[in-house]
């Protein structure tokens, strides 16, 4: 049972997220170890197994990124444990570019707005990459699901800028 | 299985079997036990109408007392008194001193926190096993029969060694754990069913020596918490600490105080903090050691001014904690008040301050984390079949494993919900590499010196390979409680280790034994007999669950050889589990066991299946 079959959808990119946690919360009264606390150790181990991996069914495909990441996988393209680097020059000119502007953004005179409006630049990005990955994904063509990956590979970098932000906003908001 | 069912006074056994199950609050300073009585969470007190149990246990040459008695006596005996035990759980001798300098307990090891007191040597996990017992014993009288189960409650921040010696001490007290529960959790089902609601609940809970924020998300009976955050050494006993350093220096005395003085100013502390939740000055009077007078007066300003740096601690963790749970402060509907030191006046209206709203305090926050566990364990030892109820709780701290240049690599992050199994592969970095050192790490930093320390284990006889040509994949699970499991396998060899996590300053299951043992409550047939009973039991509950799914699903979801076989071993079982051989019991339940996993897993997925059929046509 992959997970998405697990949570009883079409496996896709495309996903309802006002119903996949209504799914995730059928899922757990039916495998949470609590439902078995009477029974044998061994319907204990069952439960456990199964509610684990309704867990990392649910974390993965609420995510667009690790959802992209698990549907390239059901096709035999594993990028988890890869070392492969990103070769497109115009995205790491604009990878470099963000990150030096996130490190001087201290000594900008509204620190704050400035992040803030780098935060919005990024978000925009991730969005257009994203529409790009579905229609990427809806395609059964080897090289779409290359470039599928190449996208990914983006994402993550986005996705981790975003978190170094994050991370900055709570210094400079003294909290 | 009948002779193990209780029915209530006045009640027939038939239908309404309820099983006696309690949920203990194992806290810093108080503990306390409750139970569901007719419909009612409520917490049990003893013979004296007292509810809270000082958690301290104080250790005479051939006695112990327990509590308030035990308290009365810290003064005068500081070390043979243990006070707020929880503080060591789980912790190395050079944690505790770092922590807590002015402990008047005498350490015999340099590592493992044993005390050496007038009975002689004691370890955290055997005080808190007193503490238990003693609870225990309170439950069990007034319930008029043996427990089937209980409910114990933990921070939500405590690592797996405080966990993991939470449920040993639980144990040794012979308590049957139903399940750990995180405190911010059970305060939760405590109001929720109150009051019935539905959105995002913060509880903020500030006990003696503990802090924990945890966001969840209420819906239709499911309690899911979101993120948790906190401090595991900060509490309303660091609000004393300070004004003890306050009285200190106010009174001009220097250097370090002597072991009975720190005690009565650590009194006179408690009771100025509890006086200015009132009024606006307090004044404090005491002799030091050479029998001078002092008088301090402390006001509600400087006490607040004081605890403020702290406090302020506690709401950053607060805006961590929404953040992680990507929610902003005006999506939480209610903010749920846990713990003796939200009493402080401050707390509370610096609390409202942060959330914009009124924090909820109408069940006392000394008893909501007890009264919270009690429901749970009504629901888990089977009282009420029906009821939609399930907690979700979270793993606290991310866990990992130890990498080359002293770098942790996490496996799980913190925050993921639990239970979880993950697995990641690392592989061997010298030529004919044959062994590798796993170890496993709990915390947030990146280099292991930060990290809390788990357990190291060798995962031998790996095939010589080239430098990275081994797989080897290590697989960590946690299971509901928060402890955790782990393994790791050479993947084309299949070699493997596998070790239940034990932590570095707690207890091995065959020491536990060992004290079980050694504890005066059972001579060692009652132990013989205990174990062998406990056995016997688990031999019925095997055999009725099996039996009960054979006859709904066995037809559709066995092969008649795989049927057969099932049969075998379960009439072989019901032979054995009649003689008194507890290890041919146990054997005979591995077996079925082994026979009929794979039949339990093929019923999970067609519960899945048969719960889905019906929606499944408009879905797809």
């Amino acid at each position: 049972m992959n997970y998405f079959e697990l949570f009883n959808i079409p496996v896709s990119f495309d996903v309802d997220l006002s119903e996949l946690p209504k799914t995730y919360q059928q899922l757990q009264r039916l495998t949470h170890p609590d439902k078995f606390a009477s029974g044998s150790d061994q319907d204990k181990l069952v439960a456990i197994q199964k509610n684990a991996q309704v867990n990392d069914a649910y974390s993965v495909l609420k995510s667009p990124l690790s959802r992209a990441e698990y549907l390239l996988s059901l096709r035999g393209i594993d990028l988890q444990h890869e070392q492969q680097t990103i070769k497109d020059t115009a995205f790491l000119m604009q990878q470099m570019e963000w990150r030096e502007e996130l490190a001087e953004i201290a000594d900008r005179t509204d620190p704050l707005s400035a992040l803030e409006s780098l935060e919005d630049e990024i978000k925009q990005t991730i969005k257009s990459d994203l529409t790009k990955l579905r229609h990427l994904l809806e395609s059964d063509q080897a090289t779409d699901e290359k470039s599928a990956a190449d996208v990914i590979r983006q994402l993550k970098f986005s996705y981790k800028m975003l978190s170094e932000i994050e991370l900055k906003e709570d210094l400079l908001s003294d909290l | 299985m009948a002779f193990l069912q209780i029915s209530e006074p006045g009640q027939s056994t038939v239908p309404h079997q309820r099983k006696l199950a309690v949920g203990i609050d194992l806290g810093t300073t108080n503990s306390l036990v409750a139970s569901v009585r007719s419909g009612e969470a409520l917490t049990l007190p003893d013979s004296q109408g007292r509810h809270l149990l000082p958690s301290v246990v104080r250790y005479l040459a051939d006695s112990v007392v327990i509590g308030q008695e035990a308290k009365q006596q810290a003064s005068t005996d500081p070390s043979n008194t243990i006070i707020s035990v929880k503080r060591f759980l789980g912790r190395s001798v050079q944690d505790i001193k770092t922590a807590y300098p002015n402990l008047p307990y005498q350490f015999t090891d340099s590592l493992s926190p044993v005390m050496a007191v007038a009975s002689g040597n004691v370890n955290p996990v055997q005080v808190s096993a007193q503490i238990l017992k003693e609870l225990k014993k309170r439950a069990e009288q007034t319930l008029g029969d043996e427990l089937q189960g209980a409910v114990v409650t933990v921070p939500a921040y405590f690592d797996d060694a405080q966990r993991q010696g939470t449920k040993d001490a639980a144990e040794l007290a012979g308590l049957k754990i139903l399940r750990l529960l995180n405190e911010p959790t059970a305060a939760a089902v405590a109001y929720g069913l109150d009051s019935g609601q539905e959105g995002i609940i913060a509880v903020y809970d500030l006990g003696g020596g503990t802090f924990d924020i945890s966001i969840l998300r209420l819906s239709k009976g499911v309690f899911e918490v979101l993120s948790t955050g906190g401090d595991s050494a900060l509490g309303g006993d660091d609000f004393d600490a300070l004004l003890v350093e306050f009285i200190r220096q106010s009174s001009e005395l220097t250097g370090e105080l002597s072991k009975r003085l720190h005690r009565v100013l650590l009194d006179k502390a408690k009771e100025a903090k509890e006086a200015l939740s009132e009024e606006s000055v307090y004044t404090v009077q005491f002799e030091d050691d050479t029998g001078k007078h002092h008088s301090v007066v402390i006001s509600i300003d400087k006490f607040e001014k004081l605890i403020a740096p702290l406090v302020k601690n506690t709401l950053r963790a607060c805006r961590r904690a929404l953040k992680d749970a990507q929610l902003e402060k005006d999506q939480v509907i209610e903010v749920v008040m846990v713990g003796g030191s939200t009493r402080v006046p401050f707390v509370c209206q610096q609390v409202g301050e942060f959330f914009e709203r009124s924090p909820l305090t109408s069940i006392d926050p000394d008893k909501v984390v007890s009264i919270g566990a009690a429901i749970q364990a009504d629901i888990l030892v089977g009282n009420k079949p029906d009821s939609d109820m399930l907690l979700l709780d979270v793993l606290p701290l991310s866990l990992g494993i130890e990498t080359m240049g002293g770098l942790t690599e996490k496996v799980i992050q913190r925050n993921t919900t639990i239970p979880v199994a993950k697995a990641q592969e690392f592989t061997t970095f010298k030529d004919g590499q044959t062994a590798m050192m796993v170890h496993v790490l709990q915390g947030e930093r990146e280099l292991i010196k930060d990290c809390r320390s788990l357990a190291k284990f060798t995962l031998k006889g790996i095939p010589p390979m080239a430098a990275g040509a081994a797989h080897i994949r290590v697989t960590f699970q946690v299971d509901a409680d928060g402890l955790l499991n782990v393994s790791a396998m050479e993947k084309s060899s299949g070699v493997q280790a596998e070790i239940q996590v034990k932590p570095s300053y707690g207890l091995e299951d065959s020491e536990i034994a060992e004290m079980l043992k050694a504890s005066m409550d059972y001579a060692d047939e009652d132990m013989q007999a205990r174990m062998l009973k406990e056995q016997q039991v688990e031999a019925s509950r095997v055999q009725e669950n099996l039996q009960a799914a054979m006859d709904a699903d066995g037809q559709a979801l066995l092969e008649t050889v795989e049927k057969q076989a099932i049969e075998m071993a379960l009439l072989n079982l019901s032979e054995v589990a009649k003689g008194n051989d507890k290890e041919a019991i146990k054997a005979a339940i591995e077996q079925v066991d082994k026979l009929s996993q794979a039949f339990a897993q093929r019923r999970m997925d067609q519960s899945i299946k048969s719960a889905f059929s019906g929606q499944s046509v408009d879905r797809i």
